[in-house]
């Protein structure tokens, strides 16, 4: 068995199921084009294949489990861009890779193209449990307590066509990490998970009812630790009493987090626990040895280091000082002595968050065999990481992603911003999220001012679905549309990791072309009144936002 | 209505039973229809004594049913006929199964073989996989 390293290896069931999806979505297709199904009755099928129709054309949600990816894939969704799309793939929020320029009579062949290297597009929309994300370090981060990846493919395969989740009120997403230091926003997600270890095994918290949207609200602890063999049967207590009692007469109040509200944490917990009362442990037990051949399928990466790795770094990181800032923004500490976690920024100035060329990709892949095990991850602020460098051999690494313009020093820097696809490409926005996002990084392109400025996250949402987490920004943007012109209200101070929080609204929203002098101001203001050691949210803090609204609105 | 058997060998049928509305039942009822908003708790007493229970889709999108069904098996034991009316597709059919439904009222002369296709169209299920029942 040579397993790929960092995700599932397939079995002949595995691949078997693929092509059993692919018949019955061809077999869906083939219905609607006979009539025999409805466009209403069509469309929630093909979202839970992942296909959207947008402004101007289908748009295909490609699955990316728990964010990794092998470079044999990699590779294939270069194929895709280059063959069914305009030449590039635009990587999400939610760790998947969307295609924007689809034809629906495609979608089959593509399908069949991704499941020759194991993938798809189950469940990547709809009112479904949808792809599960995870801490894009798993595996590989020295604060890390336990590799997630393993519980993370458990959920991939129990929530893939659960026969009584698979029409929910509304759209279902789970993170899961095992880092205390969270990034996966798991308190921002309809259920959360840490993971840590313990003497009896591993134990889940279990956040649930956060989410973004038009009702931002931080999840709630439900359990503090629940045990391995019941984490299945716990999850599925907590979505019975959701499609049971959440709301559908109102697409907008359908969310679990309504439910979690009307019925408050406590008064959720005691449902869930009469649900689980009666539910035969048995029936829903997570047997360890389930576990274990589940845990076999992933390769164990030899991650030793040649001896004096890390004293190359050092001298490296000393001979050339654009390199150790780039060190400085775009690295993590691994576990093992010797390696180290690389975040490729696929954010360079001026150009569109998240969006990756065919060549960039094809690049990548090989770049990802030579320096990481051929594997590559997709961040949830749609950047790239490759987790198991050697240390001595980073050097060489930026040189060639500087040589594919993909070694911009930005990372969760001014310049690393989240935008959704915006009016551009869909039907709800209001405004456009990315030229403001190309505007803002190429006015904040110089690595070293965005080095003293710090880190300083800048999210942009097109509408109030917020689909750009402009909530969770340490610097918030949300277009709204005004008689007709687009309009940015302003956030600060919201926060998606432990110590997580919403933005409060600066004030009335300002035109388009202000936007990005508005921006530059605030942050000048921080600057200039900023203390020693001080980041953007500790001088919001300090002295609220008056002085930041003075600047935002000092011209106007 | 025509009745399209999920189960195979399929439950022997209870074609002509009269069926009720949760509020109209009486003693001698045998067979009720469920909403969707429906507590199934609130029938639990009545089942040991019925044999048929529907459980109804207003919409195919509304999956509540699929709870019901689930719960009625699972916390009640229930081992008489579930059977599925509505607003529902075939690509639903697998799920309507493994959730404890036995049948489908389909409406006269609609074609049974998309369901039949439905039904042997996967081979196993993940859930089954991980050793869950």
């Amino acid at each position: 068995m040579n397993a790929p390293v960092g995700h599932y290896l397939y079995n002949a069931a595995d691949r078997g199921f693929l092509g059993e999806r692919i018949a019955e979505f061809e077999g869906q297709v083939r219905r609607r084009l006979e009539g025999s199904l409805s466009e209403e009755e069509f469309k929630p099928l093909r979202l839970m294949n992942g296909l959207y129709l947008q402004l101007h054309a289908y748009m295909l949600r490609v699955a990316i489990p728990y964010g990794v990816l092998d470079s044999r894939q990699l590779r294939k969704l270069a194929h895709v861009a280059r063959r069914y799309d305009r030449g590039y793939g635009h990587f999400t929020t939610r760790q998947n890779i969307q295609f924007n320029w689809i034809r629906l009579e495609d979608t089959p062949a593509i399908l069949r193209e991704l499941a020759d290297v194991d993938m798809h597009a189950i469940q990547t929309s709809g009112n479904c449990i949808r792809n599960v994300t995870s801490d894009q370090f798993a595996g590989a981060a020295a604060d890390e307590l336990m590799d997630p990846r393993v519980h993370a493919e458990i959920l991939r395969q129990w929530s893939t066509l659960h026969p009584e989740f698979t029409f929910l009120p509304r759209k279902f997403k789970i993170a899961i990490s095992g880092s205390p230091q969270d990034r996966v926003a798991a308190r921002f997600h309809d259920i959360g998970i840490l993971a840590r270890p313990s003497e009896a095994g591993p134990v889940f918290r279990i956040f649930v009812g956060g989410g973004l949207g038009r009702t931002p609200l931080v999840g709630q602890e439900m359990f503090d630790s629940v045990p391995e063999e019941r984490l299945l049967m716990t999850l599925e207590a907590i979505l019975r009493v959701y499609n049971a009692y959440g709301r559908r007469d109102n697409i907008y109040k359908a969310r679990i987090k309504i439910l979690v509200q009307a019925l408050g944490i406590d008064g959720y917990r005691a449902e869930v626990e009469q649900e689980l009362a009666r539910m035969n442990p048995d029936h829903y037990r997570l047997s360890p040895e389930t576990v274990e051949a589940i845990r076999a399928r992933f390769a164990a990466p030899d991650l030793s280091a040649p001896e004096g790795a890390s004293d190359a770094l050092a001298r490296d990181r000393r001979d050339n000082p654009d390199f150790a800032r780039w060190v400085r923004s775009n690295t993590h500490p691994h576990f093992a002595p010797g390696r180290i976690v690389v975040t490729v920024s696929v954010k360079p100035a001026g150009e569109i968050p998240g969006d990756a060329s065919a060549d960039q990709m094809d690049a990548l892949a090989d770049i990802a065999d030579r320096y990481s095990f051929g594997e590559i991850r997709v961040t949830h602020l749609q950047n790239l990481v490759l987790a198991h460098v050697a240390q001595d051999r980073l050097l060489a690494l930026w040189q060639e992603l500087q040589a594919i313009d993909l070694g911009d020093a930005n990372h969760e820097l001014i310049g690393d911003i989240v935008a959704c696809p915006g009016l551009d490409y869909c039907a709800l926005a209001n405004a456009r999220s990315i030229p403001i996002a190309q505007k803002l990084s190429a006015r904040f392109a110089d690595s070293t001012l965005q080095e003293k400025i710090g880190p300083l996250r800048i999210n942009i949402s097109g509408c109030i679905n917020a689909c750009g987490h402009h909530h969770v920004g340490h610097i918030g943007l949300l277009g709204v549309d005004k008689r007709g012109e687009e309009f940015f209200q302003i956030t600060l101070g919201g926060r998606a990791d432990d110590l997580a929080r919403t933005g409060a609204i600066l004030g009335a929203a300002l035109p388009e072309d202000d936007m990005v002098d508005a921006i530059a101001r605030i942050v000048d203001r921080y600057l200039s009144i900023r203390e020693t050691g001080e980041g953007f949210l500790d001088t919001l803090t300090r002295l609220g936002d008056a002085p930041f609204k003075e600047a935002a609105y000092e011209t106007v | 209505m025509k009745r399209f058997d999920l189960s195979s060998p399929p439950r022997s049928g209870h074609d002509g039973i009269a069926v009720v509305p949760v509020d109209e039942m009486e003693e001698s009822t045998r067979a009720v229809r469920l909403t969707p908003e429906t507590d199934v708790e609130a029938i639990g007493p009545a089942l040991a004594a019925l044999d048929v229970v529907v459980v109804t889709f207003p919409v195919f999108r509304d999956g509540r049913g699929f709870t019901q069904a689930r719960a009625l098996r699972e916390y009640y034991g229930f081992t008489g006929e579930i059977r599925a009316e509505g607003h529902i597709l075939p690509d639903q059919a697998r799920f309507l199964h493994l959730c404890g439904v036995d049948c489908v009222m389909l409406p006269e002369g609609s074609d049974p073989t998309p369901w039949q296709e439905a039904l042997t169209l996967f081979s196993g299920s993940y859930q089954d996989r991980l050793g869950l029942r």
